[in-house]
């Protein structure tokens, strides 16, 4: 079963496993998501050190999200996500709608009919539909109770190159460009890669891609080069709320697992981790979450599982296809001997 | 990102939830981030299913010619080891043109990885290559040639390399869906106990339509049975993807795939028919058969791989299954 426990399961030392001897612990990311302010530094931080090149300067229209998702030249992520909640115990009936269109379609509702009474109907330019009250010298909201809240929240969280236990990309890597290193994290060598592509559907995550007009597969290294300098990587250097953490796994986890205890005691009971469970479908995650919805809403998927999990029972089906295969080629030639 | 996946899976939501109502039963549908994909889309483009085709053709090719060489049947072990070598060279052609660094190529040669079933597919290659080319040059030595010591040695040297491209045949024919399945590709990896025999039955099916369509009906009788095997496993085995049961099975059931695997499905029984009745006598119906055979196994490999990339695109395939495992999971006490 050890060869079994090195394709799937919890594995202690991801590092060890891979052949690294005297190596310093397994570092990750703890994301809280619940102190994220959606600045987007990490984004910037990371395509500043890391020198990724620009991957189109868009409007999306997905809230203040205009990267859309991690790619080649995208390793950190920022997503916003507008729902609708229900305030103390009323019910508006909205918990079963998915979160992304109707939200929108929600807030321009309420920009159309606040466009109503507006002044000249909202013809004039700069006219604002609903006062939103500043410029003000007071906190937002601080005129008022908490009578006068809305049912509106915004999920902001900073997504990443999960650094898998066992990690689908590089199981699949055929070149061996992609390796763990000393710190358990996973890394492309682009001297090695040769574009294949085999790592980009091998991921379950959906993170790494392959860069169009340069043909190799590029994702998050955690900052490798800072790590072997003792630096922490840029994106958690530059995050100003200490949303993302950098720091040895067993740690993160700790502290992790308080700050959720600590958030449910709160009352805030829809915080949940995310990747952080050595016993789930890839092994546990070395960067993971804390997130304030489900996964899916942040664009995770639920369950993940490496697909090297299956790995012995495929190649047994293929053996057995295989077999077939050569005993119906030899038995069309037994058959009728004479044609 | 068809509109269309968006309405029958529930993405948006809005059409089938106009109501500010609760509902009593609970709504099939999934919360996903702006509807946009969880996974990436395969970066691999039509070169990869048209490898799947010639590799398969290569060694189902290989097999015939093998047999044919112990059988003495001149004509369709000809057939089959330059019809085999020529798929191998296109097959390596597109291997290759498929790099996004395609000068990189060797690269694939630096590590030999249980783990990469691409890994293990280059080595079988290169294994199976020799046997192949050699098996080849024999037959297409020129007259003059034949005579000399060295065409007398490459002569005798084609029956052990084809017998030898012959034994790693099935390897190269079935390693291919392996290099499917082991992916977060929910259409691919879901199918992964049936895709082998798909892929086999393709392999064979194909092999053994070439072998129909270039050597004459005297020769032929085991291409033409080779076909129909081929032919059965692959229909009946591809039937059984359709018929699994869960939300990711409509990748191949529906859209463009369902259009191809269903081309495909025609195609090769109507070669299989061919093969048992018509192409026993006339030579035009055998090539028609096998062409029939080799046209339903093109399909089945492009059908097969859109039904992967469609899955990726849309989240539902993603989300829904893995929320119905959890759910699962939660019941059962886990
Ligand atoms: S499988 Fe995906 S998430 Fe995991 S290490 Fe590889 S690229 Fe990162
Ligand atoms: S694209 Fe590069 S990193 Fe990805 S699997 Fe292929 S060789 Fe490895």
């Amino acid at each position: 079963m050890t060869q079994d426990n090195s394709f799937y399961g919890p594995l202690s030392d991801p590092a060890g496993n891979a052949g690294h001897t005297d190596h310093p612990p397994r570092v990750g990311f703890f994301t809280d998501t619940s102190v994220c302010i959606g600045c987007k530094a990490c984004e910037v931080a990371c395509k500043e050190w890391n020198a990724i090149p620009e991957d189109g300067i868009d409007l999306l229209g997905m809230s203040f999200d205009n990267t859309g998702m991690l790619g080649a030249s995208s390793w950190r992520h920022v997503a916003f996500v507008e729902q609708q909640r229900p305030l103390g115990r009323q019910d508006a009936g909205l918990a079963d709608l998915p979160v992304g269109p109707s939200s929108t379609q929600e807030t321009a509702e309420v920009v159309a009919d606040a466009l109503e009474v507006a002044k000249r109907g909202g013809g004039d330019l700069g006219t604002a539909p609903v006062d939103l009250g500043f410029p003000s010298f007071d906190l937002p909201g601080a005129g008022t109770g908490a009578e006068a809240r809305t049912e509106f929240r915004w999920l902001m969280s900073s997504d990443v190159c999960k650094h898998c236990t066992h990690a689908g990309c590089l199981d699949v890597c055929p070149t061996g460009a992609l390796f763990r290193t000393e710190f358990g994290t996973v890394v492309v060598q682009p001297d090695i890669c040769n574009g294949c592509g085999y790592c980009v559907s091998g991921c379950p995550y959906g993170v790494i891609d392959r860069r169009p007009d340069d043909g190799r597969a590029w994702k998050c290294t955690m900052c490798y080069d800072r790590l072997r300098d003792g630096m922490e990587p840029a994106c958690a250097k530059a995050c100003p709320t200490d949303s993302i953490q950098y720091g040895p796994l067993d740690e993160l986890r700790e502290r992790a697992d308080r700050r959720l205890a600590q958030l449910h005691e709160a009352g805030v009971t829809e915080a949940q981790l995310y990747g952080r469970d050595p016993d789930d479908g890839v092994g546990g995650d070395g960067a993971f979450f804390l997130l304030l919805d489900d996964p899916e809403v942040y664009g995770f998927p639920p369950d993940p599982v490496v697909p090297t999990r299956d790995l012995m029972s495929m190649w047994k089906h293929a053996g057995v296809a295989a077999s077939a295969l050569l005993a119906a080629s030899a038995a069309v030639f037994l058959g009728g001997a004479r044609r | 990102m068809s509109r269309e996946g968006a309405g029958r899976h529930g993405r948006g939501g809005r059409d089938d939830d106009g109501s500010r109502e609760r509902s009593m039963v609970p709504k099939a549908t999934f919360r996903s981030y702006y509807g946009r994909p969880v996974l990436k889309p395969p970066v691999w483009e039509w070169k990869v299913p048209a490898y799947l085709f010639t590799g398969g053709l290569s060694a189902g090719s290989a097999l015939l010619a093998a047999g044919a060489d112990l059988t003495r049947r001149p004509e369709l072990a000809r057939a089959g080891r330059i019809g085999g070598f020529g798929a191998l060279l296109v097959s390596t052609y597109l291997l290759v043109a498929d790099l996004g660094r395609p000068e990189r190529f060797h690269h694939m040669l630096r590590v030999a990885k249980p783990s990469s079933p691409m890994s293990m597919g280059t080595w079988i290659l290169v294994a199976y290559g020799p046997g192949s080319a050699l098996a080849a040059a024999a037959e297409l030595l020129p007259a003059g040639v034949r005579a000399s010591l060295p065409g007398r040695l490459l002569r005798m040297a084609a029956r052990p390399a084809g017998l030898s491209a012959a034994l790693l045949a099935p390897g190269l024919a079935s390693y291919t869906a392996v290099l499917l399945s082991q992916t977060a590709v929910p259409a691919w990896h879901d199918a992964r106990r049936e895709l082998p025999f798909v892929f086999t039955g393709s392999a064979a099916a194909s092999g053994a339509g070439l072998g129909m369509l270039l050597a004459p009906v005297a020769e032929a009788g085991p291409a033409r049975r080779l076909g129909v095997v081929g032919a059965a496993a692959e229909l009946v085995a591809s039937r059984l993807v359709d018929r699994r049961p869960g939300l990711v099975t409509e990748a191949y059931t529906t859209g463009r795939p369902h259009r191809l695997r269903q081309a495909s499905e025609y195609l090769t029984l109507g070669g299989a028919l061919t093969a048992l009745t018509l192409a026993r006598r006339s030579r035009a119906a055998a090539a028609a058969g096998g062409l029939a055979l080799l046209a339903g196994s093109v399909l089945q490999r492009f059908g097969t791989f859109e039904a992967g990339v469609v899955s990726t695109k849309d989240p539902a395939y993603v989300v829904k299954p893995q929320r119905e495992r959890l759910a699962a999971r939660a019941e059962g006490g886990g």
